[in-house]
């Protein structure tokens, strides 16, 4: 479903992205661990087509994005929903607005039928009777539940997680992961989530691989790197100080 | 020798960097302007933003100045017996210069810092980035209706302050100076010529289309939190402030 190919990536003379390679399969939950600026968001931005690569591919149901035209980009976007780390929700739009914006954007929905589906994507995260209130109204774990529905508003086929537990408290953080295991079931969803929390990462996915130098070292299911040989992985997921990652 | 070309390139550069943006945006927006959908929704929201919530401003600000150009105008004609042409200095000065100009100006600081500061506000909180992930083009959704607004709405408020400087000049004319109302509405008409308005309207026009443009390209690459937002902001202000006064003078020579 989702290819990446040495994908390489700088900002001025900082290299972030190093040729990763990862493929994710149809249904799959795959999350990309990493430290803070290992290049996470730099490698799901590159999946969705915000930013550009400098060298290497990314394949959607095997349509190279980087070399498709802003159209045809924009035909593969709509089979994304993305969950940004901040929420992302719109400032000046209510709650079922930022919802149903995709709807509103790309069907000839009337404004009755698009709240009726915002209300209906809102209680799949359990949230009711907030249609009406703005994003500045609303708490921080609201908000990403807020973002999550938004994000499923258009029935996408796959589903991006930008840090979804961050931020949140630890009893909110695992609504949002039972959340995002919930989405997986119902709505058979291929997803990426790109976290640093490893609570949440053994418990929403199916597959774990480790962002490190610009490069993915190891991937694996979660009982697989649980048990990893390898030391910067084991550093990492056991949360030390002392080891080849250096601050 | 090589230091002074370094210096010189290390101020060059990114005035041209920001010039060769600005452009860009500009043929975007012309793209994006002539694709279905209009988005009417978003432009009728910016028209009220940009025309219809200046409007108190630009009155007061145009009332006043149709007054103290009366006054002022009075007090130096009076000292060669022109004084007569009192109402012909306000009409002209208006619709020639100061109406288009201060309407700029005002909207500049008003509805340009708003637009750079939402953009602004909009890109440091990835809103942008969401736009892009649903399909959508930020330049299509959010800059076209603005800069549509800032070219339709600088002419429409600019009619407004000539109307009430004009006024204005009028009752410290004729109701302060007691002046005598016939000549010096005479006087006025007979020298404001159609042309005098419409020049000034195209000035106006080109100004929003300035404000509009330059407020969201510093909003559109804003970076690194609040105070990127507000260097945005700021930027944007001064930018457009000076634009308007420079281009001014060469819209001036090249229309009159």
């Amino acid at each position: 479903m989702i290819k990446v190919v040495e994908l390489y990536k700088s900002f001025d003379s900082k290299k972030v992205l190093l040729g990763v390679n990862l493929e994710v399969n149809r249904g799959e939950s795959m999350v990309v661990i990493g430290g803070s600026g290992s290049g996470k968001s730099v490698l799901i931005k590159n999946i969705i087509g915000i930013m550009t690569p400098d060298r290497g591919s990314v394949l959607i149901a095997n349509v190279d994005i980087t070399k498709i035209k802003e159209n045809e980009l924009n035909e593969v976007r709509k089979k994304f929903g993305m969950l940004f780390q901040s929420s992302a929700l719109f400032d000046s739009l209510s709650v079922w607005e930022n919802v149903g914006f995709g709807l509103r954007q790309h069907t000839k929905m009337s404004d009755k039928e698009i709240k009726e589906i915002s209300s209906e994507k809102l209680r799949m995260v359990g949230l009711v009777g907030i249609e009406d209130l703005m994003p500045s109204d609303l708490s921080g774990g609201m908000r990403k539940r807020v973002g999550l529905a938004r994000a499923i508003a258009m029935n996408p086929e796959i589903l991006l997680y930008d840090e979804p537990t961050t931020g949140i408290d630890p009893i909110m953080a695992d609504v949002i992961n039972e959340l995002i295991i919930e989405m997986k079931k119902k709505l058979k969803v291929t997803s990426i989530a790109i976290t640093h929390d490893i609570v949440s990462a053994y418990k929403i996915a199916d597959r774990i691989a480790m962002l490190y130098n610009g490069e993915i070292i190891e991937i694996g299911t979660p009982e697989e790197i649980k048990n990893t040989k390898n030391p910067v992985v084991k550093q990492f997921i056991t949360g030390s100080a002392v080891g080849p990652i250096t601050v | 020798m090589f230091r002074i070309f370094e210096l010189i390139g290390s101020y060059v550069k990114p005035f041209l960097l920001e010039i060769g943006g600005v452009v860009l945006l500009f043929m975007n927006i012309l793209r994006w302007l002539v694709r279905p959908p209009l988005g009417l929704r978003n432009i009728l929201k910016q028209l009220l933003e940009v025309g219809v919530r200046s409007t108190t401003v630009v009155l007061i600000t145009a009332v006043f100045t149709g007054m103290v150009l009366a006054l002022q105008s009075y007090t130096g004609f009076k000292r060669f017996n022109a004084e007569a042409f009192m109402g012909t200095v306000v009409a002209l000065s208006m619709t020639r210069e100061l109406g288009p100009v201060l309407t700029g100006i005002i909207v500049a600081g008003r509805a340009g810092a708003a637009m750079a500061a939402e953009l602004g506000t909009m890109k440091v909180t990835e809103q942008i980035d969401a736009l892009y992930t649903m399909a959508t083009n930020p330049v299509k959704y959010l800059i076209v209706p603005r800069f549509l607004a800032g070219v339709l709405m600088l002419p429409a408020l600019t009619v407004l302050a000539d109307i009430i400087g004009i006024v204005g000049g009028y009752f410290v004319g004729v109701v302060i100076l007691e002046s005598n109302p016939t000549v010096y509405i005479s006087r006025t008409k007979d020298y404001l010529e159609l042309s005098d308005i419409y020049h000034g309207l195209i000035k106006a026009s080109f100004f929003g289309m300035a404000i509009s443009l330059i407020s969201c390209y510093k909003g559109f690459n804003a970076e690194g939190g609040a105070e990127g937002v507000g260097k945005a902001t700021t930027g944007a202000v001064v930018i457009s402030c000076m634009t308007i006064l420079i281009s001014d003078y060469f819209l001036s020579a090249w229309l009159f």
